[in-house]
Protein backbone atom coordinates (compact mmCIF):
# COMPACT_ATOMS: atom_id res chain seq x y z
CA UNK A 1 0.00 0.00 0.00
CA UNK A 2 2.84 2.34 0.88
CA UNK A 3 6.26 2.06 -0.67
CA UNK A 4 9.04 4.36 0.37
CA UNK A 5 12.36 4.28 -1.42
CA UNK A 6 15.47 6.16 -0.37
CA UNK A 7 13.32 9.02 0.85
CA UNK A 8 15.41 12.02 1.87
CA UNK A 9 14.57 15.46 3.16
CA UNK A 10 17.36 17.97 3.48
CA UNK A 11 17.11 21.45 4.89
CA UNK A 12 19.69 24.15 4.53
CA UNK A 13 21.68 23.00 7.54
CA UNK A 14 20.58 19.52 8.42
CA UNK A 15 19.16 16.34 6.98
CA UNK A 16 15.87 15.56 8.64
CA UNK A 17 15.26 12.28 6.86
CA UNK A 18 18.12 10.34 5.38
CA UNK A 19 17.54 7.66 2.73
CA UNK A 20 14.68 5.85 4.39
CA UNK A 21 13.11 2.85 2.68
CA UNK A 22 10.23 0.71 3.89
CA UNK A 23 7.04 -0.90 2.80
CA UNK A 24 3.64 -1.22 4.37
CA UNK A 25 1.15 -3.86 3.29
CA UNK A 26 -2.57 -3.29 2.97
CA UNK A 27 -4.53 -3.43 6.21
CA UNK A 28 -1.49 -3.30 8.47
CA UNK A 29 -1.04 -1.08 11.48
CA UNK A 30 2.50 0.16 11.57
CA UNK A 31 4.13 1.95 14.44
CA UNK A 32 6.54 4.66 13.52
CA UNK A 33 8.89 4.92 16.43
CA UNK A 34 11.67 7.29 17.28
CA UNK A 35 12.83 9.83 19.81
CA UNK A 36 11.73 13.43 19.43
CA UNK A 37 13.27 15.06 16.39
CA UNK A 38 14.02 11.74 14.69
CA UNK A 39 12.21 12.74 11.51
CA UNK A 40 8.88 11.02 12.10
CA UNK A 41 6.75 14.06 11.39
CA UNK A 42 8.83 15.03 8.38
CA UNK A 43 8.44 11.56 6.88
CA UNK A 44 4.70 11.63 7.47
CA UNK A 45 4.44 15.06 5.93
CA UNK A 46 6.20 13.79 2.85
CA UNK A 47 3.80 10.84 2.63
CA UNK A 48 0.82 13.20 2.83
CA UNK A 49 2.24 15.48 0.11
CA UNK A 50 2.56 18.36 2.56
CA UNK A 51 6.32 18.47 2.06
CA UNK A 52 8.07 17.45 -1.13
CA UNK A 53 11.02 15.08 -0.66
CA UNK A 54 14.51 16.30 -1.58
CA UNK A 55 15.21 12.98 -3.23
CA UNK A 56 13.89 9.47 -3.33
CA UNK A 57 10.32 8.46 -3.93
CA UNK A 58 7.21 7.46 -2.06
CA UNK A 59 4.08 5.90 -3.49
CA UNK A 60 0.78 5.61 -1.70
CA UNK A 61 -1.84 3.24 -3.12
CA UNK A 62 0.19 3.12 -6.31
CA UNK A 63 0.42 6.89 -6.82
CA UNK A 64 3.62 8.86 -6.54
CA UNK A 65 3.50 11.70 -4.01
CA UNK A 66 5.33 14.08 -6.33
CA UNK A 67 3.68 13.21 -9.61
CA UNK A 68 0.07 12.61 -8.64
CA UNK A 69 -0.41 14.40 -5.32
CA UNK A 70 -4.14 14.88 -5.83
CA UNK A 71 -4.71 11.15 -6.25
CA UNK A 72 -2.60 10.44 -3.17
CA UNK A 73 -4.45 13.06 -1.11
CA UNK A 74 -7.80 11.53 -2.04
CA UNK A 75 -6.71 8.24 -0.52
CA UNK A 76 -5.06 9.54 2.63
CA UNK A 77 -6.47 10.59 5.95
CA UNK A 78 -4.05 12.63 8.02
CA UNK A 79 -4.09 13.64 11.65
CA UNK A 80 -1.23 16.08 12.31
CA UNK A 81 0.33 16.42 15.72
CA UNK A 82 -2.06 19.21 16.64
CA UNK A 83 -5.51 18.42 15.23
CA UNK A 84 -6.24 20.99 12.49
CA UNK A 85 -9.42 22.44 13.95
CA UNK A 86 -11.09 25.79 13.34
CA UNK A 87 -12.10 27.08 16.77
CA UNK A 88 -15.04 29.08 15.42
CA UNK A 89 -16.70 26.05 13.82
CA UNK A 90 -19.04 23.52 15.36
CA UNK A 91 -18.02 19.88 15.31
CA UNK A 92 -20.66 18.72 12.83
CA UNK A 93 -20.13 21.71 10.62
CA UNK A 94 -16.38 21.15 10.63
CA UNK A 95 -16.68 17.49 9.67
CA UNK A 96 -19.06 18.44 6.87
CA UNK A 97 -16.54 21.00 5.63
CA UNK A 98 -13.70 18.48 5.68
CA UNK A 99 -15.92 15.88 3.97
CA UNK A 100 -16.66 18.36 1.19
CA UNK A 101 -12.98 19.20 0.88
CA UNK A 102 -12.24 15.51 0.43
CA UNK A 103 -14.82 15.25 -2.33
CA UNK A 104 -17.93 13.91 -0.58
CA UNK A 105 -21.35 15.41 -1.19
CA UNK A 106 -25.07 14.98 -0.66
CA UNK A 107 -26.48 11.95 1.15
CA UNK A 108 -23.12 10.20 1.26
CA UNK A 109 -21.54 13.16 3.04
CA UNK A 110 -24.29 13.18 5.67
CA UNK A 111 -24.01 9.45 6.13
CA UNK A 112 -20.24 9.56 6.61
CA UNK A 113 -20.42 12.46 9.06
CA UNK A 114 -23.01 10.58 11.13
CA UNK A 115 -20.89 7.47 10.95
CA UNK A 116 -17.63 9.06 12.11
CA UNK A 117 -19.41 10.96 14.89
CA UNK A 118 -20.70 7.66 16.10
CA UNK A 119 -17.44 5.80 15.62
CA UNK A 120 -15.26 8.36 17.36
CA UNK A 121 -17.81 8.93 20.13
CA UNK A 122 -18.19 12.64 19.48
CA UNK A 123 -21.91 12.69 18.72
CA UNK A 124 -22.59 14.44 22.02
CA UNK A 125 -20.42 17.44 21.08
CA UNK A 126 -21.76 17.75 17.55
CA UNK A 127 -23.19 21.19 18.12
CA UNK A 128 -20.37 22.51 20.25
CA UNK A 129 -17.75 24.97 19.11
CA UNK A 130 -14.42 23.26 18.45
CA UNK A 131 -12.62 25.96 20.40
CA UNK A 132 -14.50 24.91 23.53
CA UNK A 133 -13.73 21.20 23.37
CA UNK A 134 -11.42 19.41 25.78
CA UNK A 135 -8.14 17.95 24.58
CA UNK A 136 -9.54 14.42 24.38
CA UNK A 137 -12.48 15.50 22.26
CA UNK A 138 -10.27 17.56 20.01
CA UNK A 139 -8.07 14.58 19.36
CA UNK A 140 -11.11 12.46 18.56
CA UNK A 141 -12.55 15.09 16.25
CA UNK A 142 -9.12 15.14 14.60
CA UNK A 143 -9.33 11.40 14.12
CA UNK A 144 -12.90 11.67 12.82
CA UNK A 145 -11.70 14.30 10.36
CA UNK A 146 -9.03 11.90 9.12
CA UNK A 147 -11.43 9.04 8.41
CA UNK A 148 -14.45 10.99 7.20
CA UNK A 149 -13.81 10.16 3.53
CA UNK A 150 -13.03 6.50 4.27
CA UNK A 151 -9.42 6.69 3.05
CA UNK A 152 -7.31 3.65 2.23
CA UNK A 153 -4.41 4.97 4.25
CA UNK A 154 -4.47 6.67 7.61
CA UNK A 155 -1.49 8.63 8.84
CA UNK A 156 -1.64 9.61 12.47
CA UNK A 157 1.01 11.76 14.08
CA UNK A 158 1.12 10.96 17.80
CA UNK A 159 -2.61 10.30 18.09
CA UNK A 160 -2.50 9.75 21.84
CA UNK A 161 -0.27 12.61 22.92
CA UNK A 162 -1.70 14.72 25.69
CA UNK A 163 -4.58 12.38 26.55
CA UNK A 164 -5.33 10.91 29.95
CA UNK A 165 -4.84 7.13 30.42
CA UNK A 166 -8.49 6.31 29.87
CA UNK A 167 -8.62 8.35 26.70
CA UNK A 168 -5.39 6.78 25.53
CA UNK A 169 -6.92 3.33 25.87
CA UNK A 170 -10.07 4.40 24.05
CA UNK A 171 -8.08 5.95 21.24
CA UNK A 172 -5.91 2.85 20.95
CA UNK A 173 -8.96 0.62 20.75
CA UNK A 174 -10.44 2.89 18.14
CA UNK A 175 -7.26 2.76 16.08
CA UNK A 176 -7.05 -0.99 16.43
CA UNK A 177 -10.63 -1.35 15.27
CA UNK A 178 -9.86 0.82 12.25
CA UNK A 179 -7.07 -1.51 11.17
CA UNK A 180 -8.07 -4.05 8.58
CA UNK A 181 -10.22 -1.61 6.62
CA UNK A 182 -7.48 0.96 6.59
CA UNK A 183 -3.75 0.81 6.36
CA UNK A 184 -2.49 2.80 9.30
CA UNK A 185 0.81 4.43 10.12
CA UNK A 186 0.99 5.98 13.52
CA UNK A 187 3.93 7.71 15.03
CA UNK A 188 4.68 7.66 18.70
CA UNK A 189 7.43 7.64 21.22
CA UNK A 190 5.41 5.60 23.68
CA UNK A 191 6.58 2.01 23.41
CA UNK A 192 3.73 0.08 25.03
CA UNK A 193 1.49 1.72 22.50
CA UNK A 194 3.37 0.02 19.70
CA UNK A 195 3.44 -3.30 21.50
CA UNK A 196 -0.30 -3.10 21.99
CA UNK A 197 -1.60 -1.65 18.76
CA UNK A 198 0.83 -2.35 15.99
CA UNK A 199 1.82 -5.36 14.00
CA UNK A 200 4.91 -3.82 12.54
CA UNK A 201 7.44 -1.32 13.78
CA UNK A 202 9.62 1.09 11.92
CA UNK A 203 12.22 2.62 14.16
CA UNK A 204 14.03 5.71 13.01
CA UNK A 205 16.67 7.71 14.72
CA UNK A 206 18.34 10.94 13.62
CA UNK A 207 16.66 10.64 10.25
CA UNK A 208 18.01 7.17 9.58
CA UNK A 209 16.17 3.89 9.55
CA UNK A 210 17.25 1.90 12.61
CA UNK A 211 15.02 -1.14 12.21
CA UNK A 212 11.90 -2.28 10.47
CA UNK A 213 10.28 -5.53 11.49
CA UNK A 214 7.22 -7.05 13.08
CA UNK A 215 6.88 -6.50 16.82
CA UNK A 216 7.12 -10.27 17.30
CA UNK A 217 10.29 -10.56 15.27
CA UNK A 218 11.96 -7.69 17.01
CA UNK A 219 11.38 -9.27 20.37
CA UNK A 220 12.55 -12.62 19.05
CA UNK A 221 15.59 -11.05 17.55
CA UNK A 222 16.64 -9.72 20.87
CA UNK A 223 15.98 -13.11 22.41
CA UNK A 224 17.73 -14.94 19.59
CA UNK A 225 21.00 -13.40 20.59
CA UNK A 226 21.05 -16.28 23.06
CA UNK A 227 21.22 -14.30 26.22
CA UNK A 228 20.29 -16.27 29.32
CA UNK A 229 19.76 -14.99 32.82
CA UNK A 230 20.97 -17.28 35.62
CA UNK A 231 20.39 -16.66 39.29
CA UNK A 232 22.50 -18.71 41.63
CA UNK A 233 22.63 -18.89 45.43
CA UNK A 234 25.02 -20.66 47.75
CA UNK A 235 23.79 -23.49 49.97
CA UNK A 236 25.65 -22.54 53.11
CA UNK A 237 25.17 -18.85 53.04
CA UNK A 238 28.32 -17.84 51.22
CA UNK A 239 28.86 -17.68 47.50
CA UNK A 240 32.13 -17.12 45.71
CA UNK A 241 31.16 -14.87 42.86
CA UNK A 242 34.36 -15.34 40.93
CA UNK A 243 34.10 -19.13 41.21
CA UNK A 244 30.56 -19.14 39.83
CA UNK A 245 31.57 -16.91 36.99
CA UNK A 246 34.56 -19.15 36.19
CA UNK A 247 32.40 -22.26 36.27
CA UNK A 248 29.76 -20.73 33.99
CA UNK A 249 32.38 -19.63 31.55
CA UNK A 250 33.65 -23.18 31.31
CA UNK A 251 30.29 -24.48 30.02
CA UNK A 252 30.57 -25.42 26.35
CA UNK A 253 29.14 -22.81 24.03
CA UNK A 254 29.21 -19.90 26.46
CA UNK A 255 30.84 -16.83 25.02
CA UNK A 256 30.55 -14.26 27.71
CA UNK A 257 29.38 -14.03 31.32
CA UNK A 258 28.44 -10.78 32.99
CA UNK A 259 27.65 -10.52 36.66
CA UNK A 260 24.53 -8.43 37.02
CA UNK A 261 23.12 -8.12 40.49
CA UNK A 262 24.23 -9.56 43.71
CA UNK A 263 22.60 -9.35 47.09
CA UNK A 264 23.32 -11.42 50.17
CA UNK A 265 24.10 -14.91 48.97
CA UNK A 266 22.28 -14.64 45.68
CA UNK A 267 23.62 -13.31 42.46
CA UNK A 268 22.50 -13.25 38.88
CA UNK A 269 24.56 -13.48 35.74
CA UNK A 270 23.83 -12.77 32.18
CA UNK A 271 25.25 -15.50 30.00
CA UNK A 272 25.71 -14.94 26.31
CA UNK A 273 26.12 -18.02 24.22
CA UNK A 274 27.64 -17.97 20.80
CA UNK A 275 25.55 -20.80 19.40
CA UNK A 276 23.16 -23.54 20.34
CA UNK A 277 21.12 -24.27 23.39
CA UNK A 278 23.12 -23.95 26.60
CA UNK A 279 20.45 -23.75 29.27
CA UNK A 280 20.61 -27.48 30.11
CA UNK A 281 24.36 -27.47 30.46
CA UNK A 282 24.26 -24.33 32.58
CA UNK A 283 21.74 -25.87 34.98
CA UNK A 284 23.79 -29.01 35.35
CA UNK A 285 26.99 -27.07 35.91
CA UNK A 286 25.44 -24.99 38.68
CA UNK A 287 23.81 -27.89 40.46
CA UNK A 288 26.85 -30.16 40.18
CA UNK A 289 29.02 -27.48 41.72
CA UNK A 290 26.83 -27.57 44.79
CA UNK A 291 25.01 -24.26 44.31
CA UNK A 292 21.30 -23.66 44.06
CA UNK A 293 19.79 -22.64 40.77
CA UNK A 294 17.08 -20.10 41.58
CA UNK A 295 16.21 -18.90 38.14
CA UNK A 296 17.09 -19.68 34.58
CA UNK A 297 15.38 -17.84 31.76
CA UNK A 298 16.05 -16.35 28.38
CA UNK A 299 16.52 -12.66 28.92
CA UNK A 300 14.14 -11.25 26.34
CA UNK A 301 14.62 -7.57 25.89
CA UNK A 302 11.54 -5.45 26.10
CA UNK A 303 10.86 -3.22 23.15
CA UNK A 304 12.11 -0.47 25.35
CA UNK A 305 15.58 -1.94 25.52
CA UNK A 306 15.64 -2.73 21.83
CA UNK A 307 14.58 0.79 21.15
CA UNK A 308 17.27 2.27 23.36
CA UNK A 309 19.84 0.00 21.83
CA UNK A 310 18.85 0.82 18.29
CA UNK A 311 18.63 4.53 18.85
CA UNK A 312 22.10 4.72 20.28
CA UNK A 313 21.16 5.09 23.91
CA UNK A 314 22.89 1.79 24.75
CA UNK A 315 25.89 3.74 25.92
CA UNK A 316 24.07 4.59 29.12
CA UNK A 317 23.04 0.95 29.63
CA UNK A 318 26.67 -0.14 29.33
CA UNK A 319 27.69 2.45 31.85
CA UNK A 320 25.23 1.02 34.32
CA UNK A 321 26.70 -2.44 33.85
CA UNK A 322 30.18 -1.14 34.45
CA UNK A 323 28.96 0.52 37.60
CA UNK A 324 27.46 -2.75 38.81
CA UNK A 325 30.63 -4.63 38.08
CA UNK A 326 32.71 -1.98 39.76
CA UNK A 327 30.59 -2.24 42.90
CA UNK A 328 31.41 -5.89 43.16
CA UNK B 1 -14.90 25.39 -9.18
CA UNK B 2 -16.68 23.36 -6.52
CA UNK B 3 -13.59 23.51 -4.33
CA UNK B 4 -13.33 27.29 -4.69
CA UNK B 5 -16.91 27.51 -3.51
CA UNK B 6 -16.23 25.29 -0.49
CA UNK B 7 -13.31 27.47 0.59
CA UNK B 8 -15.24 30.68 -0.13
CA UNK B 9 -18.12 29.47 1.99
CA UNK B 10 -15.86 28.46 4.86
CA UNK B 11 -14.01 31.79 4.85
CA UNK B 12 -17.16 33.88 4.72
CA UNK B 13 -18.58 31.76 7.53
CA UNK B 14 -15.41 32.46 9.55
CA UNK B 15 -15.77 36.20 8.99
CA UNK B 16 -19.38 36.17 10.12
CA UNK B 17 -19.00 33.60 12.90
CA UNK B 18 -16.49 35.85 14.61
CA UNK B 19 -17.03 39.52 15.40
CA UNK B 20 -14.65 40.54 12.59
CA UNK B 21 -17.27 41.05 9.90
CA UNK B 22 -19.77 42.80 12.16
CA UNK B 23 -17.11 45.07 13.62
CA UNK B 24 -15.77 46.03 10.21
CA UNK B 25 -19.26 46.63 8.79
CA UNK B 26 -20.32 48.70 11.78
CA UNK B 27 -17.20 50.83 11.74
CA UNK B 28 -17.51 51.30 8.02
CA UNK B 29 -21.17 52.25 8.30
CA UNK B 30 -20.34 54.84 10.96
CA UNK B 31 -17.39 56.36 9.13
CA UNK B 32 -19.01 56.38 5.74
CA UNK B 33 -22.23 57.72 7.22
CA UNK B 34 -20.28 60.62 8.65
CA UNK B 35 -18.66 61.33 5.28
CA UNK B 36 -22.03 61.17 3.57
CA UNK B 37 -23.67 63.48 6.06
CA UNK B 38 -20.89 66.05 5.69
CA UNK B 39 -20.97 65.89 1.96
CA UNK B 40 -24.74 66.35 1.93
CA UNK B 41 -24.53 69.23 4.37
CA UNK B 42 -22.06 70.95 2.07
CA UNK B 43 -24.32 70.31 -0.91
CA UNK B 44 -27.35 71.80 0.84
CA UNK B 45 -25.36 74.86 1.90
CA UNK B 46 -24.19 75.44 -1.65
CA UNK B 47 -27.76 75.12 -2.86
CA UNK B 48 -28.98 77.72 -0.39
CA UNK B 49 -26.18 80.14 -1.22
CA UNK B 50 -26.84 79.99 -4.92
CA UNK B 51 -30.53 80.56 -4.27
CA UNK B 52 -29.82 83.60 -2.12
CA UNK B 53 -27.66 85.07 -4.85
CA UNK B 54 -30.63 84.54 -7.11
CA UNK B 55 -28.67 82.49 -9.58
CA UNK B 56 -30.17 79.23 -10.70
CA UNK B 57 -26.94 77.35 -11.35
CA UNK B 58 -27.70 73.73 -12.13
CA UNK B 59 -26.24 71.61 -9.34
CA UNK B 60 -25.21 68.09 -10.09
CA UNK B 61 -25.50 65.42 -7.40
CA UNK B 62 -23.13 63.13 -9.28
CA UNK B 63 -20.43 65.78 -9.55
CA UNK B 64 -20.68 67.28 -6.10
CA UNK B 65 -21.72 64.39 -3.87
CA UNK B 66 -21.17 61.00 -5.48
CA UNK B 67 -17.80 61.50 -7.11
CA UNK B 68 -15.87 62.64 -4.03
CA UNK B 69 -17.73 60.13 -1.88
CA UNK B 70 -16.63 57.27 -4.10
CA UNK B 71 -13.02 58.37 -3.69
CA UNK B 72 -13.63 58.54 0.05
CA UNK B 73 -14.91 54.98 0.10
CA UNK B 74 -11.60 53.99 -1.47
CA UNK B 75 -9.66 55.78 1.26
CA UNK B 76 -11.72 54.25 4.06
CA UNK B 77 -11.32 50.87 2.42
CA UNK B 78 -7.57 51.33 2.56
CA UNK B 79 -7.77 51.10 6.34
CA UNK B 80 -10.11 48.16 6.33
CA UNK B 81 -8.41 45.99 3.72
CA UNK B 82 -5.46 44.91 5.91
CA UNK B 83 -7.94 43.90 8.59
CA UNK B 84 -9.79 41.74 6.10
CA UNK B 85 -6.79 39.96 4.61
CA UNK B 86 -4.37 39.65 7.50
CA UNK B 87 -5.92 36.48 8.88
CA UNK B 88 -6.41 34.64 5.58
CA UNK B 89 -3.24 32.57 5.66
CA UNK B 90 -1.43 33.75 8.78
CA UNK B 91 -4.12 32.26 11.01
CA UNK B 92 -4.12 28.92 9.19
CA UNK B 93 -0.36 28.77 9.47
CA UNK B 94 -0.36 29.55 13.15
CA UNK B 95 -3.10 27.08 14.10
CA UNK B 96 -1.81 24.34 11.81
CA UNK B 97 -5.03 24.09 9.83
CA UNK B 98 -3.01 24.86 6.72
CA UNK B 99 -1.92 21.22 6.97
CA UNK B 100 -5.51 20.13 6.52
CA UNK B 101 -5.96 22.28 3.43
CA UNK B 102 -2.60 21.30 1.97
CA UNK B 103 -3.23 17.58 2.40
CA UNK B 104 -6.74 17.68 0.95
CA UNK B 105 -7.34 16.85 -2.70
CA UNK B 106 -7.64 20.49 -3.70
CA UNK B 107 -5.29 22.71 -5.64
CA UNK B 108 -3.44 25.65 -4.10
CA UNK B 109 -5.01 27.94 -6.70
CA UNK B 110 -8.47 26.92 -5.56
CA UNK B 111 -7.62 27.69 -1.95
CA UNK B 112 -6.19 31.10 -2.90
CA UNK B 113 -9.03 32.16 -5.16
CA UNK B 114 -11.60 30.96 -2.64
CA UNK B 115 -10.02 33.00 0.12
CA UNK B 116 -9.55 36.09 -2.03
CA UNK B 117 -13.16 35.91 -3.24
CA UNK B 118 -14.34 35.66 0.38
CA UNK B 119 -12.33 38.77 1.25
CA UNK B 120 -13.75 40.56 -1.78
CA UNK B 121 -17.26 39.49 -0.77
CA UNK B 122 -16.83 41.03 2.65
CA UNK B 123 -15.65 44.23 1.01
CA UNK B 124 -18.71 44.08 -1.26
CA UNK B 125 -20.85 43.90 1.87
CA UNK B 126 -19.24 47.16 2.99
CA UNK B 127 -20.09 48.69 -0.37
CA UNK B 128 -23.68 47.57 0.15
CA UNK B 129 -23.72 49.46 3.43
CA UNK B 130 -22.55 52.51 1.54
CA UNK B 131 -25.28 51.90 -1.02
CA UNK B 132 -27.91 52.38 1.68
CA UNK B 133 -26.70 55.98 1.94
CA UNK B 134 -26.69 56.47 -1.80
CA UNK B 135 -30.25 55.15 -1.91
CA UNK B 136 -31.38 58.33 -0.13
CA UNK B 137 -30.02 60.38 -3.01
CA UNK B 138 -32.26 58.46 -5.37
CA UNK B 139 -35.23 58.93 -3.07
CA UNK B 140 -34.91 62.73 -2.84
CA UNK B 141 -32.99 63.59 -5.98
CA UNK B 142 -32.36 62.37 -9.47
CA UNK B 143 -28.72 61.41 -9.78
CA UNK B 144 -27.58 59.41 -12.79
CA UNK B 145 -27.17 55.76 -11.72
CA UNK B 146 -24.68 54.80 -14.45
CA UNK B 147 -21.64 56.71 -13.16
CA UNK B 148 -22.40 55.34 -9.71
CA UNK B 149 -22.46 51.78 -11.03
CA UNK B 150 -19.16 52.30 -12.81
CA UNK B 151 -17.73 53.86 -9.67
CA UNK B 152 -18.77 50.78 -7.75
CA UNK B 153 -17.14 48.55 -10.32
CA UNK B 154 -13.97 50.62 -9.96
CA UNK B 155 -14.10 50.31 -6.18
CA UNK B 156 -14.42 46.55 -6.43
CA UNK B 157 -11.51 46.33 -8.84
CA UNK B 158 -9.38 48.62 -6.72
CA UNK B 159 -10.16 46.66 -3.56
CA UNK B 160 -9.59 43.40 -5.43
CA UNK B 161 -6.08 44.56 -6.27
CA UNK B 162 -5.27 45.62 -2.70
CA UNK B 163 -6.85 42.46 -1.31
CA UNK B 164 -4.72 40.33 -3.62
CA UNK B 165 -1.63 42.09 -2.28
CA UNK B 166 -2.87 41.56 1.27
CA UNK B 167 -3.51 37.89 0.59
CA UNK B 168 0.03 37.51 -0.64
CA UNK B 169 1.50 39.24 2.41
CA UNK B 170 -0.60 37.02 4.68
CA UNK B 171 1.16 33.93 3.33
CA UNK B 172 4.54 35.32 4.38
CA UNK B 173 4.05 35.18 8.12
CA UNK B 174 2.36 33.33 10.94
CA UNK B 175 1.68 36.57 12.74
CA UNK B 176 -1.55 38.35 11.85
CA UNK B 177 -0.37 41.68 13.23
CA UNK B 178 2.72 41.60 11.04
CA UNK B 179 0.63 40.65 8.03
CA UNK B 180 -1.81 43.46 8.76
CA UNK B 181 0.82 46.13 9.37
CA UNK B 182 2.82 45.18 6.29
CA UNK B 183 -0.30 45.18 4.13
CA UNK B 184 -1.31 48.57 5.44
CA UNK B 185 2.17 49.95 4.72
CA UNK B 186 2.24 48.63 1.18
CA UNK B 187 -1.29 49.80 0.43
CA UNK B 188 -0.61 53.27 1.80
CA UNK B 189 2.57 53.53 -0.21
CA UNK B 190 0.76 52.46 -3.37
CA UNK B 191 -1.78 55.13 -2.56
CA UNK B 192 0.59 58.07 -2.13
CA UNK B 193 2.97 57.20 -4.96
CA UNK B 194 0.82 59.45 -7.09
CA UNK B 195 2.04 62.54 -5.21
CA UNK B 196 5.36 62.62 -7.04
CA UNK B 197 3.56 63.68 -10.20
CA UNK B 198 2.75 66.93 -8.40
CA UNK B 199 6.28 68.32 -8.56
CA UNK B 200 8.23 66.09 -10.92
CA UNK B 201 7.65 65.26 -14.55
CA UNK B 202 10.61 62.99 -15.26
CA UNK B 203 10.01 59.50 -16.57
CA UNK B 204 10.62 57.84 -13.20
CA UNK B 205 8.03 60.04 -11.58
CA UNK B 206 5.54 59.17 -14.30
CA UNK B 207 6.21 55.48 -13.76
CA UNK B 208 5.77 55.84 -10.01
CA UNK B 209 2.58 57.78 -10.42
CA UNK B 210 1.32 55.19 -12.86
CA UNK B 211 1.92 52.48 -10.31
CA UNK B 212 -0.20 54.30 -7.79
CA UNK B 213 -3.48 52.59 -7.11
CA UNK B 214 -5.31 55.93 -6.99
CA UNK B 215 -4.28 57.21 -10.42
CA UNK B 216 -6.42 54.57 -12.02
CA UNK B 217 -9.48 55.27 -9.99
CA UNK B 218 -10.05 58.81 -11.27
CA UNK B 219 -11.74 57.66 -14.44
CA UNK B 220 -14.03 55.28 -12.53
CA UNK B 221 -14.98 58.05 -10.07
CA UNK B 222 -15.99 60.22 -13.02
CA UNK B 223 -18.15 57.38 -14.26
CA UNK B 224 -15.95 56.59 -17.21
CA UNK B 225 -15.11 52.98 -17.86
CA UNK B 226 -11.54 53.16 -19.15
CA UNK B 227 -10.23 49.75 -20.19
CA UNK B 228 -6.66 50.94 -19.50
CA UNK B 229 -7.43 51.40 -15.83
CA UNK B 230 -9.53 48.26 -15.56
CA UNK B 231 -6.66 46.28 -17.05
CA UNK B 232 -4.26 47.81 -14.55
CA UNK B 233 -6.34 46.57 -11.62
CA UNK B 234 -6.90 43.17 -13.15
CA UNK B 235 -3.16 42.86 -13.70
CA UNK B 236 -2.41 43.71 -10.08
CA UNK B 237 -5.02 41.19 -8.94
CA UNK B 238 -3.50 38.55 -11.16
CA UNK B 239 0.05 39.31 -10.00
CA UNK B 240 -0.94 39.35 -6.34
CA UNK B 241 -2.64 35.97 -6.59
CA UNK B 242 0.20 34.60 -8.67
CA UNK B 243 2.73 35.59 -6.01
CA UNK B 244 0.45 34.08 -3.38
CA UNK B 245 0.56 30.78 -5.24
CA UNK B 246 4.35 30.93 -5.53
CA UNK B 247 4.62 31.79 -1.85
CA UNK B 248 2.42 28.85 -0.87
CA UNK B 249 4.55 26.59 -2.97
CA UNK B 250 7.75 27.84 -1.41
CA UNK B 251 6.17 27.38 2.01
CA UNK B 252 6.28 23.66 1.35
CA UNK B 253 9.91 23.71 0.40
CA UNK B 254 10.91 25.83 3.35
CA UNK B 255 9.00 24.48 6.31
Amino acid sequence: MITVKELTKRYARNTAVDHISFQVEKGQIVGFLGPNGAGKTTTMRMLTCFLPPTSGSATVAGYDVLEQPLEVKKRIGYLPETPPLYPEMETGEYLTFVGKLKGLSGAELRKRVDYVCDRCAIADVRNKLLGKLSKGYRQRVGLAQAIVHNPDVLILDEPTSGLDPKQINETRDLIKSLGGDHTIILSTHILPEVEQTCEQVIIINKGKLAATDSVQNLQNRARGAGSVLVEVSGRNGSLDLAAVQRRLEQVAGVAHVVAKHSRQNRSSFEVESGKGFVRGDLARAVVESGWDLNELRPSAMSLEEIFLQLTGAEATVREEEVAVRGAQ
Amino acid sequence: MRNILIIWQKELRSYFASPIAYLLLTMFALIFGFFFWNSLGYFVLMGMESQMRGQMMPMNLNEIVIRPLLSNVGVIGLFFIPMITMRLFAEEKRSGTIELLATSPIRDVEIIIGKWLAALSLYACMLLVAAVNFAFLFKYGKPDWKPLAIGYLGLLLQAGALLAIGTFISTLTKNQIIAGAATFGVCLLLWVLEWVSGYETATWAQVLAYMSIITHFESFAKGVLDSKDAIFYVTVIFLGLFFTARSMESLRWRT
